[in-house]
C-alpha cells in the first residue's frame, strides 16, 4: 500500500468516531435532501402531473340512458376533435348508509370492470378494484372493509368497500363491477351513460365548449344531461394546492440547505481539527497535493457510504411521504422521481469533496511550522478571557470549565451556533406552520360543525329510509368545499325520469359524492320547513350548543363573469370557523361579507355596494367585511337570511349546522335528533367536512421533516463536541488525575454546549417566526387570497420560550455521546495522548 | 563543502523584534552541532528554516545544495524526504498508524518498495530495541519508546541531516539518556546532526560544536570536544 493509501486507510479505519459521524451526517443529510427534493418535485404542478399520469378526461359527458343507446353513446367517440375515449359506463346516483344507520351523502357510482380504461386511469390508493358484485371502490369517506347499504333500493343491496381510489378527472365518487349496476338502479329508471374524452384541443374553455356542442349534436336533443371540463377541476385544484406549495417548498429548501450545511460542517470540522496531523505529514514528506488527496479520501469514503445509503433510504421513505403529499394535493402518480436521488447524490458528493478539498487545501498551504504550532497549541491565547470570566461565575467548577471551552475555537463555535440556529428555526417554523395551517384549514372551509342537518340526513326525505327522489328532482349533495365539477357543468334542466344525478364530481375538498349538482335543484323554491321551526327542534335537543341554517343560492354579480353563490344564514355562524381578513361581520339585512377573490373580480372594497341577481331578484349588498374563504374558489357572498327573504319571501335554509356541548356522545345525539327532525322531512348526520385528512397529511409531513432536520442539527453538534473533546483529552486526563469524577467530566462536556444551545435557540426561534411571517402571506398570495392576521398569531409567549429551550435540547442531545466517552475515558490513556 | 549554509537570514513574526536577525551559519558534513539558548532565542526557528518547515524573510538557506529560501511547499516536502530526518520534542507520531507503519511512511512516500521499506524499518526498529512493538500503536508506548520510533522514522531515508528539536524535552532521565546515546552513536557513524536544546548537558554529550543564540543572533560559536 502506498504511503498515501496507508494514511487514508488508517484515517478512516482508526478514527472510528469521526468516520461514523461523517457517514451518519451524510446519510441523514442525503435522506433529508432526497425527501425534500421529492417534495419539491411533487409540488410542481401536482394536478397536471396527476392528470397526465392518469390520462385524464378533458371532457366527461353523461347521457340520458333512457334516450341514448349504448351504441349512440359509443359513437360520440368518433366526434371530430376527440383523440381518445372511454365508455360508455353505466352511472347511477344513490345514497348509502353505514352500519348503524348513519347516512352518507349521495354517491355517483359508475360501473367499470377495471381502473385503467385508457382514459381516466383511476389510481388505487388503498386496497384493490372491485372484482365481484357486492364490492365497491370509493374516492373518499368510508374506509376499507366498511359496508355500504342502499336501503332505499329493493333488497337493500350491501357493498363492501374494497378499495380507495383517486380520479383526477373526478369522473365518479365510486365504482362497482358493471354487473352490479342493475342492483343499484332504482325501479323504473335507467342508468345514465358516461363517456370520457381526451381531446385534440383542450387548453381553453372555448375549445372544451365547442367539443361539448359537437358531442351533444350526435345524440338526441336534450339527452346530454351534464358534462364536466378538466379546466374547472384544474382551476380548483391549483387554487387548493397553491395554498400549500410554498409550505412544502420552504421545507424542501430548508432540508436541502441543512443537508449542505451539516455535511459541509462535519467534513470541514474534521479536516480543520487535523492541523497537527497535517503538519506532521508534511514534515515527513507529504506534499500539499498529497495532503489534500489524503483528506479527500478520508472524507469521501465514509461520506460515500452514507450518501449511497441515504439515497436508498430516502427514496424508500419518500413513498409514504409522497402519499401524504398526494392527500394534500389530492393528486396521484407522485412516484419518487429517480432524478431527485441522482441530483442529491451528485450534490452531496460535490459538497463533501468541495469542503474537504477547501479545508485540506487551507491546511496544506500553511507553512509546516505553522501547522505544527497551531495543531499543537490550538487554544493558545484564545478563549483565555472567556475562561477567566467563566471562572468568576458562582457556579460549580466543572460547569465554568465547560462554559469557556467553545471559545478556544471561534470558527467551530460559530458553526455550532449556526447549526443550532437552523435546527431551532426549523422547529419554530414547523410549529408555526402546523398551527397556522390548522387554522387555515378550519377557516377556509369554515365548516367545523360536527353535525349537519338537511334532507339527505338519515331521516330526511332524501336520505336512507326517506322518500326516494321523484321525477324532475335532482338529488343534491352536501356543499362541496372549494369547488367541484359542478362549476363546470352545463347541467341539463331536470334529469329525466330517474332522479339520477346530473353528473359526477368530487371536489378538492374531498367531500364524497358532493360534486354533481352540488346544489339543490332550486334552493329558492321554498317548501321546506321554516328556519324558526327547525331551529326550535334543534335547540330543544339536549346537548345542542349552537346552530345555524344556511341556504346557498346561485347568483350573478354585475361585472363578474360566471356564477357566484350568495349564502344566507339564519343565525350567527362565526363559531364554525369563519375568520375575517378585514372589516366586520354583517350586522343586519343588506350587509354582506365576501372573500378576496370575489372582491378582486368585482373590483369592490369594503364600503362598496354590489348588486347580486338572485333568482331574477336584484339584491343590493353593502360589503362590510373581507372574509377568508376558498369555497367555490372564493366566489361567494355571505349575508343574513333576512336579506334574501326580503326579496324572495319563500326562501328557507336548505341545510343546518349544529354544535354540541363537550362530552356529548355524538352518535347518540345524531340518532335522537334524527328522530325529532323526521316529521319535518329532515335528517341529521355527522358532518364529514369537520374532519380534514389534509390537515392530518400536513401535520405528518411537518413532523417527519422537522424530526429529520433536528436530527441533522444534533449530529452537527455531536461532531463538533467530539472534535472538541478529543482535542482536550490530555487536559481531561489531567483533570481526572487531580480528582475530577466521571460525572463531573460529563458536566464539563454538557456545559460546553449550554451557551451554544441558548444563543442558538434565542437566535433561531425569531428566525423561524420571521420565516413563518414571510411564508404564510406568500402562501395566501400564491392562491390569490389574503390571510387574516388571526391565522398568523400562533406563537404564544410560553410557546416561544419552549421553542427557544429547544435549541438547548438540540445542543445537549448532540453532546450526550461525547460526554459519555469523556466520563469513561481512562486517565492514563488520556495523559499519554499527544 | 558545507552541508548547511545559512547566510544573513532574518525571520520576523509580527511587529516585535525578529526571531532571527541577519544570522549566518554553516555546518560541515558529519558535524554534530548543538543550538543552545533560552526560550525565544530563535533556536526552533533556525531549525525550521533548515528543515524547510518555514521560509526566511530575507537571506539564503542552502542544505545539501538545495536552496530553501524561496522553495514551494511541494518542493520542500520532497526535499525533506530526500535530505532531512526530523525528531520532535513531542514525537509527532501518527497515532492511527502502527509503529511499523509510522516508520516506513517517509520511505514509501519517497517511492521505496513495500518489501524493501519493511526490511529497512525492521532493521532500524531492532537496532533501536523496539522491534517487539512493531505492530503496537503509539498510544501504548512510553515516552522513550515513542521517541525511539520517531528516531527510526527519521532515519528511514538515510537523511543527509538529522534535525532534533529538544529530543529529550518530554522524557524522563533514563529515557533521555537512551536517546542521547542514540544520537551520539549516529553521529559517530557519520550522521550530520543539528540539535536544538536548552539542556547544556545534552549539548555537551552529543555535540562537538555549540552555537549559542540570544535574541535571534549568534552569541557564540564554539567547537568543543564532545563528552561521549
Amino acid at each position: 500500500m502506498s504511503g498515501l493509501a496507508t494514511v487514508v486507510r488508517s484515517g478512516v479505519g482508526r478514527r472510528r468516531v469521526q468516520t461514523v459521524v461523517i457517514a451518519l451526517s451524510a446519510f441523514l443529510a442525503v435522506t433529508a435532501a432526497v425527501l425534500a427534493g421529492s417534495l419539491l418535485a411533487a409540488s410542481k404542478a401536482p394536478f397536471e402531473r396527476s392528470f397526465a399520469a392518469q390520462n385524464g378526461a378533458h371532457l366527461s359527458a353523461l347521457f340520458d340512458g333512457g334516450r341514448v343507446t349504448g351504441a349512440q353513446a359509443a359513437a360520440t367517440a368518433h366526434a371530430a376533435g376527440v383523440a381518445e375515449s372511454a365508455g360508455p359506463f353505466a352511472v347511477v346516483t344513490q345514497t348509502p348508509r353505514l352500519p348503524g344507520g348513519m347516512g352518507l351523502p349521495p354517491l355517483t357510482i359508475a360501473g367499470r370492470d377495471r381502473p385503467g380504461a385508457g382514459v381516466d386511469r383511476v389510481t388505487i390508493v388503498q386496497g384493490r378494484w372491485p372484482s365481484a358484485p357486492g364490492e365497491i371502490a370509493v374516492v373518499d369517506g368510508p374506509g376499507l372493509g366498511d359496508e355500504l347499504t342502499f336501503a332505499d333500493l329493493p333488497g337493500s343491496p350491501a357493498f363492501t368497500v374494497v378499495g380507495r381510489v383517486r380520479s383526477a378527472s373526478s369522473s365518479a365518487d365510486a365504482w362497482v363491477v358493471p354487473s352490479a349496476i342493475p342492483s343499484l338502479t332504482s325501479p323504473g329508471s335507467v342508468p345514465g351513460r358516461q363517456m370520457l374524452y381526451r381531446l385534440t384541443a383542450a387548453t381553453t374553455t372555448a375549445e372544451i365548449d365547442s367539443e361539448r356542442s359537437v358531442v351533444a349534436a350526435m345524440v338526441p336533443a336534450g339527452s346530454l344531461l351534464g358534462s364536466q371540463s378538466w379546466l374547472t377541476l384544474k382551476q380548483a385544484a391549483d387554487r387548493n394546492s397553491a395554498l400549500f406549495v410554498p409550505f412544502l417548498v420552504a421545507f424542501g429548501l430548508l432540508g436541502v440547505v441543512m443537508a449542505i450545511l451539516s455535511v459541509g460542517g462535519v467534513v470541514s470540522g474534521a479536516v480543520g481539527a487535523a492541523t497537527l496531523r497535517i503538519g506532521v505529514l508534511k514534515a515527513i514528506g507529504f506534499t500539499p497535493a498529497q495532503v489534500v488527496r489524503a483528506y479527500l479520501g478520508q472524507a469521501l469514503i465514509p461520506a460515500g457510504i452514507g450518501i449511497v445509503l441515504g439515497a436508498v433510504v430516502g427514496s424508500v421513505l419518500a413513498v409514504p411521504l409522497l402519499k401524504q403529499t398526494e392527500d394534500v394535493y389530492e393528486s396521484s402518480g407522485s412516484g419518487v422521481a429517480p432524478w431527485v436521488g441522482l441530483v442529491v447524490v451528485a450534490v452531496a458528493v460535490a459538497v463533501v469533496a468541495g469542503t474537504a478539498w477547501l479545508a485540506a487545501l487551507r491546511a496544506g498551504r500553511l507553512r509546516t511550522a505553522d501547522a505544527l504550532a497551531i495543531g499543537r497549541a490550538p487554544v493558545a491565547g484564545r478563549g483565555r478571557r472567556a475562561a477567566a470570566l467563566s471562572g468568576r461565575l458562582p457556579l460549580p467548577r466543572p460547569v465554568t470549565l465547560g462554559l469557556a471551552q467553545p471559545f478556544a475555537r471561534p470558527g467551530r463555535l460559530t458553526a455550532m451556533v449556526a447549526t443550532v440556529v437552523f435546527g431551532a428555526a426549523s422547529v419554530a417554523l414547523a410549529v408555526g406552520l402546523a398551527g397556522t395551517l390548522g387554522l387555515i384549514e378550519t377557516a377556509r372551509t369554515h365548516d367545523t360543525a360536527p353535525v349537519s342537518v338537511d334532507a339527505f340526513g338519515a331521516g330526511g326525505r332524501f336520505g336512507p329510509g326517506g322518500q326516494v327522489a321523484g321525477p324532475g328532482e335532482r338529488s343534491a349533495g352536501q356543499n362541496a368545499g372549494t369547488g367541484t365539477g359542478a362549476a363546470g357543468q352545463n347541467a341539463g334542466a331536470g334529469t329525466g325520469s330517474t332522479g339520477q344525478t346530473a353528473g359526477p364530481g368530487t371536489g378538492p375538498g374531498g367531500q364524497p359524492g358532493s360534486g354533481s349538482a352540488g346544489k339543490q335543484a332550486d334552493p329558492l323554491a321554498g317548501g321546506g320547513p321554516s328556519a324558526a321551526k327547525v331551529e326550535s327542534v334543534i335547540d330543544a335537543q339536549p346537548g345542542t350548543k349552537a346552530s345555524y341554517g344556511m341556504v346557498e343560492a346561485p347568483a350573478t354579480l354585475a361585472g363578474v363573469t360566471g356564477e357566484v353563490d350568495v349564502v344566507g344564514y339564519s343565525a350567527d355562524p362565526r363559531w364554525a370557523g369563519f375568520e375575517m381578513t378585514e372589516g366586520r361581520w354583517f350586522a343586519g339585512p343588506g350587509e354582506a361579507v365576501a372573500p378576496t377573490p370575489l372582491l378582486t373580480a368585482a373590483g369592490a372594497k369594503i364600503g362598496d355596494t354590489v348588486i347580486a341577481t338572485v333568482g331574477g331578484h336584484r339584491i343590493p349588498l353593502r360589503i362590510v367585511g373581507e372574509l377568508f374563504s376558498t369555497r367555490n374558489q372564493g366566489m361567494q357572498l355571505f349575508t343574513d337570511l333576512s336579506t334574501l327573504s326580503a326579496a324572495i319571501p319563500d326562501v328557507t335554509p336548505s341545510e343546518y349546522r349544529v354544535a354540541v356541548a363537550p362530552g356529548i356522545d355524538l352518535d347518540a345525539y345524531v340518532n335522537k335528533l334524527n328522530t325529532a327532525l323526521q316529521p319535518l322531512g329532515l335528517g341529521a348526520m355527522r358532518n364529514p367536512a369537520s374532519h380534514s385528512d389534509v390537515l392530518l397529511a400536513l401535520d405528518t409531513l411537518t413532523l417527519f421533516l422537522t424530526v429529520m432536520l433536528v436530527a441533522v442539527a444534533a449530529l452537527g453538534i455531536l461532531n463538533a463536541v467530539v472534535l472538541q473533546t478529543r482535542e482536550r483529552v490530555r487536559e481531561l486526563g489531567v483533570h481526572k488525575a487531580i480528582g475530577m469524577t466521571p460525572r463531573q467530566a460529563v458536566t464539563v462536556v454538557l456545559s460546553s454546549v449550554v451557551l451554544v444551545g441558548v444563543v442558538g435557540g434565542v437566535a433561531g426561534v425569531p428566525a423561524g417566526v420571521a420565516l413563518h411571517r414571510v411564508l404564510m402571506p406568500a402562501m395566501g398570495a400564491s392562491a390569490g387570497i389574503r390571510l387574516p392576521r388571526a391565522l398568523l398569531e400562533v406563537y404564544h409567549p410560553w410557546l416561544l420560550l419552549l421553542l427557544a429551550a429547544g435549541g438547548l435540547v438540540i445542543a445537549v442531545v448532540g453532546a450526550l455521546l461525547p460526554a459519555g466517552w469523556a466520563a469513561r475515558l481512562r486517565t492514563a490513556t488520556a495523559l499519554r495522548t499527544e | 563543502m558545507p552541508v548547511i549554509e545559512v547566510h544573513g537570514v532574518t525571520r520576523r513574526y509580527g511587529e516585535g523584534p525578529p526571531a532571527l536577525g541577519d544570522l549566518t551559519l554553516t555546518v560541515e558534513p558529519g558535524e554534530a552541532v548543538a543550538i543552545l539558548g533560552p526560550s525565544g532565542s530563535g533556536k526552533s526557528t533556525l531549525l525550521n528554516l533548515i528543515a524547510a518547515l518555514d521560509r526566511p524573510d530575507s537571506g539564503t538557506v542552502t542544505v545539501a545544495g538545495v536552496s530553501l529560501d524561496r522553495i514551494g511547499e511541494a518542493a520542500a516536502a520532497r526535499y525533506r524526504r530526500a535530505h532531512i530526518g526530523m525528531i520532535f520534542q513531542f514525537f509527532n507520531l501518527l497515532d492511527d498508524l502502527s509503529v511499523a507503519e509510522n516508520v516506513v511512511l517517509p520511505a514509501r512516500l519517497a517511492g521505496m518498495g513495500r518489501a524493501e521499506a519493511a526490511r529497512r524499518a525492521a532493521t532500524l526498529l531492532e537496532a533501536l530495541g523496539i522491534d517487539r512493538h512493531a505492530s503496537a500503536y503509539p498510544g501504548r508506548l512510553s515516552g522513550g519508546e515513542r521517541q525511539r520510533v520517531a528516531v527510526a522514522r527519521a532515519l528511514m531515508n538515510e537523511p543527509t541531516v538529522l534535525l532534533a528539536d529538544e529530543p529529550t524535552g518530554a522524557l524522563d532521565s533514563a529515557s533521555g539518556q537512551e536517546v542521547r546515546r542514540l544520537l551520539t552513536d549516529l553521529n559517530r557513524e557519520g550522521q550530520t546532526l543539528v540539535l536544538v536544546t536548552h539542556d547544556e548537558s545534552l549539548a555537551a554529550q552529543c555535540a562537538s560544536r555549540t552555537v549559542r543564540l540570544m535574541d535571534g543572533l549568534i552569541e557564540s560559536d564554539v567547537t568543543v570536544g564532545a563528552d561521549r
